[in-house]
This record gives C-alpha cells, structure tokens and sequence, in this order.
C-alpha cells in the first residue's frame, strides 16, 4: 500500500530566508507521525505546504501515491488533510452543529442548507469521537478541549484521512490531554494518519509511531520512536554549533537595578517570577512560542497590570501600572511586532525619535524641530541608520533601520532597563549583527538589558545569563556559557542531565 | 542630507495642493465667464455664511485624524444656538451669552467623549445616539418656536459690512492658529500618533484615550463657537438650525485630503475643502447651471477624494 502522505525533498523560500531545504516526510495509514523542532524550524512552513496554504518553490508532493500539482487549500481539503491548530478556528457565535455544516457545505451561496440533516450529522460525528457536546449549543459556550474536538469533527466530517494536529494540547489539563489522546489512537485505529506536532516529549513518546526532527529548515531525521530516547532527540533538534559572529561581552555586571519577586499577573498568564537584573549585563530570555516571554516583558513595561508580587527597582518597591509610568521609572520596551506598535509607520524618523521624550526635549509649550532635528541626527550617526535624512518616513526604511528608530526613541529617554523582545526578528543578517554591537555597546555603558529571542543562537551568543521559561513562569537561570542542550531542555521541561 | 528638493515638497503636499489647483480653476472660470460672482457684497455675506462650517470642520479634523468620527455636532449646534439666544433674550450680558454656547458645546463633546474614550464604544455608534438624544430633546422642549434675539447681537451691534468682516477675519485667525498648534505643538503631534497607532502611542508613554476625550471637548466647543457665529447673523434662531453641518465639516475634511482610516492630513487642506463645496452652489448660480446639480456636483467631488486616497494608499502599500 503507498503512503497516504508522501512528500519529497520540498524547498521553500521567503526572501532570502530559507525556511524549507530538501525535506522529505512520509505519512502510512494508521500512524501517528510526531514532528519537532524548536522555534522556526520550518514545522509550520511544512504544514502550511500540506495544507496547501503556501505552494513549495520546489520537490513533490504525493497523496496515496499519486503526484499532486498545485496544492491549494480548498483542493487539500478535498483530498481528505484537515489541520487542527492550536487555537480552535471557529465561529463562537454560531452553533456546534452551524459550525460543522460551514465547514462541510460547498461554497454556493444559493445552496440550502439542510439544517435537520445536518443537526444528525454533526450528533454522530460527535458520537463517534465519543465527546459529550450539544450540536446546538453556541461554541463560545464550549470549553477549549470540547472546541478542539469540534474542530476534529469538522476534520473528520469532511472526510479527513490525513490529520494534522498543531500543540493540540497547549491549552488542556491533564485530564483533557487524555481524552484528546484517545481521540488520537481512535484514528489510527480507523486507517487515518495523523502528523502531531508539540513540543512536549512525553506525549510524543506516549502516542507517536515514528518521529521526524527538523532544524533550520532541513529534515535532521526520521525514526521509530522505539529506536531512539529522549537525549538523542534533544540532541538532533540542537546539535548545531553557535557561530562566533556575535561580539564579545565587554562589560563587567555590576550591581543590581531590578529584581522581580515572585511576580505574577493573572490576566498575561505569568506567575512566580523571580528574577535579578544588573546594569551592564545582558539577561537573554528564551522559552517556547507561548511560555510567557512577552507577557512576562508586557508585565514589566505596565502593559498588563500585575496582581502578585513585586517589582523592585534599586531596592525599592515600585508600582507600574501603565507605560507611562514604567518610562518615569527608566524603563524602555520595544514591542515584537515592530511594524505595528514599535514605530509609527508614517511619522518622519525625528517624531518617531522623539515621542518618548517630549517633556524633556521641549520644557517650553511648543516643539523645537531644531532639538528633535539634533536627537535624530545623532541617531542616525550612533545606530548607523540608513536613511536620506530625519524627516523620511519610518515606513520608508528597511526593517532593520526600523528597529534602530525604535531602539534610538527608547535611548533617548535614557533608560536604565532595556527590554528588546525578539530585536532581530525578520532583520537581514547584516543589520542583525549590527543591532547586536548596538546591544552589547549599551550593556557596556551600564544597561541592564533584558532580550527576548526565539533565536537560540542569538541568546547563546549574547547573554551574559540565560533565564528559560515555561509555562508562564522561570524555571531556569543558566550562566552565559550554557550549551545549547541545556537551554533546550529546559525550555522543553527536561532536566539537563538527561540531555547532556 | 539636509535639503529638501520643491519635487519632494509637491509630492509631499500633492493631495492639499490638488485641492487648491481645483479651487484655483474654478475661481479663474468664474473670473472669466462670471465676473459678477466676485461682486463684494454678496461674496462677503457668502462668506461669513459659510465660516461656521469653517469652524466646524477644523474640529472635526482633528477628530478624524484621531481615527474617530462625530455624527452628532449638528444637533449641538442647535443646542448651543438656542440656549445662545435664550441668554441674549433673557438680557444675559454679552460675555455669557458669547461663553455659554462654548462651554454647553464643550459640555456635550465631553459626553461623546467620555463615551468613546472612557468605555471604548465606537465614536459613529455614540454620536448617532446624543444626535438623535439631543435633536429630540431641543424639539420637545422648544416645540419648533424660533428663538427671537435682541437688536444690538447682530452683527455685535456692527454695521453689517463690518460684521461680517470681523467673522470672516476671526474664522480665518482660527484656523491659522489650529494649523500653527498642530505642527508646533506637542499636543498636536500626539493626535496624529494617535490617529496612526494608537497602542504604538501607548507604547511611548502617550495617553491615547485622554488624547480622544480632549479632542471631543474641543469639537463640542468649536461647534458651540460656530453656533454663536451663526446667531450673530440672523435676528432669529431657528431650533433646527445646523440640520447637515456634520456632513458638511466630514465632506470638507475629506475633500481637503485627511484620511478616514486617520494620522494624516492638514488644516489647510481642508481649508481649500470647505471653500471649494461652498464655492459650488453660487457658482452655478452665476454660471446659469441648475441648482440641482448642487449635490450631484458635491458627492462627485467626495468620491474622486476618496478614490484618489484609497488609490495612493494601495499604491504606497505595494511599494513597501
């Protein structure tokens, strides 16, 4: 029997980033495939191929063996792949059974639905996973697992042989990750196949058949999950030098600024933080895609207000309740989403420099386009922006330059703690190292910088101390020459030993 | 680096320019096929008709820079018109009756603004409701009476010549310091963060929503002025005075180049704005047009403005 998934040697490119290089992935019929690999490896590029949602720029794809030109979403979900992510996809407003039927019905507009019809068949899809759900209850009034089984409903509903499950469990108790696991072993008794993607070991050695690593792009390889161990894993998703490209540390750590105890806030799921930051040291933060690095940096900044703990600054208790207030208190921020709320986009360079600081720049009534001139000028010089002069608009340079202007706007306002959250994201590799000098210089003048990256080389290369999260709370400090494996393991909740 | 090539500074300004050069176009016809339409006494009084809408649309400049909109100021302008002309009436002195409209204004922009900035409703869904609140609530109590002033309010007691130049100077000093206070002051450029990104603003220590609820006082009060600039004109106010005004002041701002989706456009341009609508009716007039194209003619006029911004910015969005 051929695979019902075949896909060979598959190469995509955004720009110049190559997100998938040659990587090939097989799927059997009745067989739960795990796939892993830390943050932008190329899992969700993968993905989005079977799912037809980006074309590959080259290589093969095979559905029970017959060659497939052209995949596009709509043509995926014909030949039976259904995808659930983590975040159920559904209309909350609408009802179990209303939800279904969307995604069931063709697309006419004039087609009557047949409601009676399908009330009956979402009752036995529901039946059939063996999930207690009302087919005419509103999703909102659903409970996150109960969601995701309607999201498989409509997966299997629509025929689905080929099965994809994104961190389905990120969001479930232990009770739930249960049920959803007898979800998935029902599958695989009914012939389908199901690519399951988390980041959490146990499962995949409790449910996967085989298990494919991918890092940067390129398939590491594929196993039966009885051949191999939780080490040898660990380290084929690692198992890359750091590149010597980042600069040394130059600065000495000297005495502490802020330190974090026990903080916590409901509301950005962060709890029991406990941390130190000295001036002249970088603290990198690393963790997983959803551990609570931003909202832990959100927290901080007065963003989203925290309810436990406390925040001392210089042996003080402070209160941050809004940006405002964390700024008085020199604190900077510059956002992970840099085209949104880092810069404002059509505002000239020299308003964007100067929005932080406008009462110390202009003590007087009115603006002084002189001393903003000045300031922005100065940036420009510093962070070596490329730009035909201060009042070109933001949204005219290149998104390295934009993170310098957003860098410069928070230098301005003199800040004793700098919290970058993933500083280099989508920048070129020579602005990357660029903005790394930058940070290493502030950290030398005694900044206490805290960088959120996704990047692990980045954080192994420019930390003077690792602090990992996971689960919305720090689990581990490491010192600056941590290896790989340990920041891994740790981000994945595996104690170091193992992986070592 | 430093300078700045007169190509840069068209391609800058080309939106407010194009304005201007169409107004510039249709003057010179008139000029030409009409000379009579620049005839002083009946320019002037057009004139000083058209500087509550002036008024009025400078504050709702501001508020759609800040990404917001404001349905309900023409049912405050007749508020303020009649509480106006009851004070005159009641032989209130002049200071009270010239502060209160301003400060009834400001009053009810604060409401809208509270509304919007405070609990974060959509500002088109509010100001819908205090319009329709505040139309029916002047209907009710006022029954449709008109309001009859005193002799000495018109025109301030001027001669009507000089009435009306003294409106017309202080609509035009208006609108040159609201133009100098948003490029020259930090309160202005922080209405223009807020328009562009508003969580970018917050994000800089910007106060977005107080920000929102001050530009909605200032249209309340700014639509209170045009009120009491519409009183001194007439010796009567009429309870359904100012029914359109909003639409006017919106047309205006579009026209003269400020974006719907906000952060961006100019005083001035919506200076040329509110000249080249009020232009149009008597330029029909004198050029033996029928008047009923008026609206046509308008609508035509908004529409080009928005398809020429939906245009540039699609194009702006391909090139970066």
């Amino acid at each position: 029997m051929p695979p019902l998934l075949q896909l060979s040697r598959i190469s995509k490119s955004f720009g110049a980033v190559r997100a998938l290089n040659e990587v090939s992935f097989s799927l059997e019929p009745g067989e739960v495939h795990a796939l892993l690999g830390e943050n932008g490896a190329g899992k969700s590029t993968l993905i989005k191929v079977i799912t037809g949602a980006h074309a590959p720029d080259d290589g093969r794809i095979e559905i029970d063996g017959r060659p497939v030109e052209a995949l596009s979403p709509s043509h995926a979900r014909a030949l039976g792949i259904g995808c659930i992510y983590q975040q159920p996809a559904l209309f909350p407003d609408l009802t179990v059974a209303e939800n279904i039927a969307l995604r069931l019905e063709s697309a006419s507009p004039a087609r009557r639905i047949r409601w009676a019809e399908r009330q009956a068949q979402a009752k036995e899809l529901l039946h059939k996973l063996g999930a207690e759900i009302e087919p005419s209850v509103e999703v909102r009034r659903l409970s996150m697992p109960n969601q995701q089984l309607v999201e498989i409903a409509c997966a299997l509903g629509s025929g689905a042989r080929i099965v994809i499950m994104d961190e389905p469990t990120a969001c479930l108790t232990q009770k739930e990750q249960h049920l959803l696991f007898a979800v998935v072993r029902g599958l695989r008794a009914h012939g389908a196949g199901v690519i399951y993607i988390s980041h959490r070991l146990e499962e995949i050695f409790a449910l996967a058949d085989r298990v494919t690593v991918l890092r940067d792009g390129t398939s590491i390889g594929t196993n039966r999950i009885d051949e191999i161990n939780e080490a040898s894993l660990i380290r084929m998703m690692v198992g890359r030098e750091v590149a010597t490209i980042y600069p040394p540390s130059e600065s000495a750590p000297q005495e502490k600024l802020v330190s974090l105890r026990g903080l916590g806030s409901r509301e950005g799921g962060v709890h029991g933080v406990n941390l130190d930051l000295r001036a002249g040291e970088i603290v990198g933060l690393a963790g997983l895609v959803g551990a609570g690095r931003t909202e832990l940096a959100r927290v901080l900044f007065g963003i989203t207000p925290a309810d436990a703990g406390e925040i001392l600054l210089n042996d003080r208790h402070v209160s941050i309740r809004s940006p405002a207030e964390a700024i008085a208190h020199g604190i900077a921020y510059t956002p992970e989403d840099r085209r949104k709320h880092g810069v404002i986009l059509e505002m000239p360079i020299a308003a964007n420099v100067s929005m932080a600081v406008h009462r110390i720049l202009f003590p007087g009534t009115w603006l002084r386009f002189d001393a903003e001139r000045c300031l922005a000028l100065d940036a420009i010089r510093d962070l070596g922006i490329k730009t035909t002069g201060p009042s070109a608009p933001a949204g005219s340079l290149s998104g390295g330059n934009q993170q310098k202007v957003a860098l410069a706007r928070w230098l301005a306002t003199k800040p004793k703690l700098l919290i970058l959250d993933e500083p280099t994201q989508g920048v070129d590799i020579g602005a990357k190292s660029e903005i790394h000098k930058i940070i290493r210089r502030l950290a030398a003048e005694g900044l206490a910088v805290l960088m959120i990256s996704s990047d692990l080389p980045e954080i192994l290369g420019m930390s003077d101390r690792i602090a990992v999260m996971r689960g919305g709370t720090i689990t581990t400090i490491l010192d600056g020459k941590a290896d790989a494996h340990r920041v891994i393991a740790a981000a994945l909740g595996q104690s170091g030993k193992e992986a070592a | 680096m430093t300078g700045r090539s007169p190509f840069q500074s068209v391609s800058k300004y080309f939106r407010e320019l194009s304005v201007a050069a169409v107004l510039v176009v249709l003057l010179l016809v008139l000029a030409i096929a009409a000379p009579a339409f620049f005839d002083a006494p009946p320019l002037f009084s057009r004139l000083a008709r058209d500087t509550p809408t002036l008024v009025a649309a400078c504050g709702m400049t501001l508020v759609i820079l800040c990404r917001q909109i404001d349905i309900s100021i023409g049912s405050q302008f007749a508020v303020c018109g009649v509480c106006a002309g009851m004070l005159a009436a009641g032989k209130e002195p002049a200071f009270v009756v010239c502060a209160a409209p301003l400060l009834i204004g400001a009053a009810l922009g604060a409401v809208n603004g509270a509304l919007i900035a405070g609990l974060r409703l959509p500002s088109i869904v509010v100001t819908l409701a205090t319009m329709v609140i505040a139309r029916e609530g002047l209907r009710w109590t006022q029954q449709g009476a008109f309001v009859n002033l005193p002799d000495g309010l018109q025109w301030f007691g001027l001669a009507q010549r000089s009435g009306q130049w003294a409106l017309i100077a202080f609509a035009l000093l208006l609108v040159a310091a609201m133009a100098w206070v948003m490029k020259h002051l930090a309160a202005g450029r922080f209405v223009y963060a807020v328009g562009s990104d508003a969580e970018a603003a917050r994000l800089a220590g910007l106060r977005p929503q107080l920000t929102t609820f001050l530009v909605f006082i200032l249209m309340g009060a700014l639509t209170g002025l045009a009120a009491l600039m519409n009183l001194v004109q007439s010796p009567q106010v009429d309870p359904k005075s100012g029914t359109g005004i909003e639409l006017k002041a919106i047309a205006a701002a579009v026209v003269g180049g400020v974006a719907v989706s906000g952060g961006r456009g100019r005083l001035w341009g919506v200076f040329a704005g509110v000249l080249l609508l009020a232009c149009i009716n008597p330029a029909l007039t004198y050029l033996h047009v029928e008047a009923y194209w008026e609206k046509a003619i308008q609508g035509a006029i908004i529409l080009l403005a928005v398809v020429a911004d939906g245009m540039r910015s699609r194009k702006a969005r391909e090139a970066s």
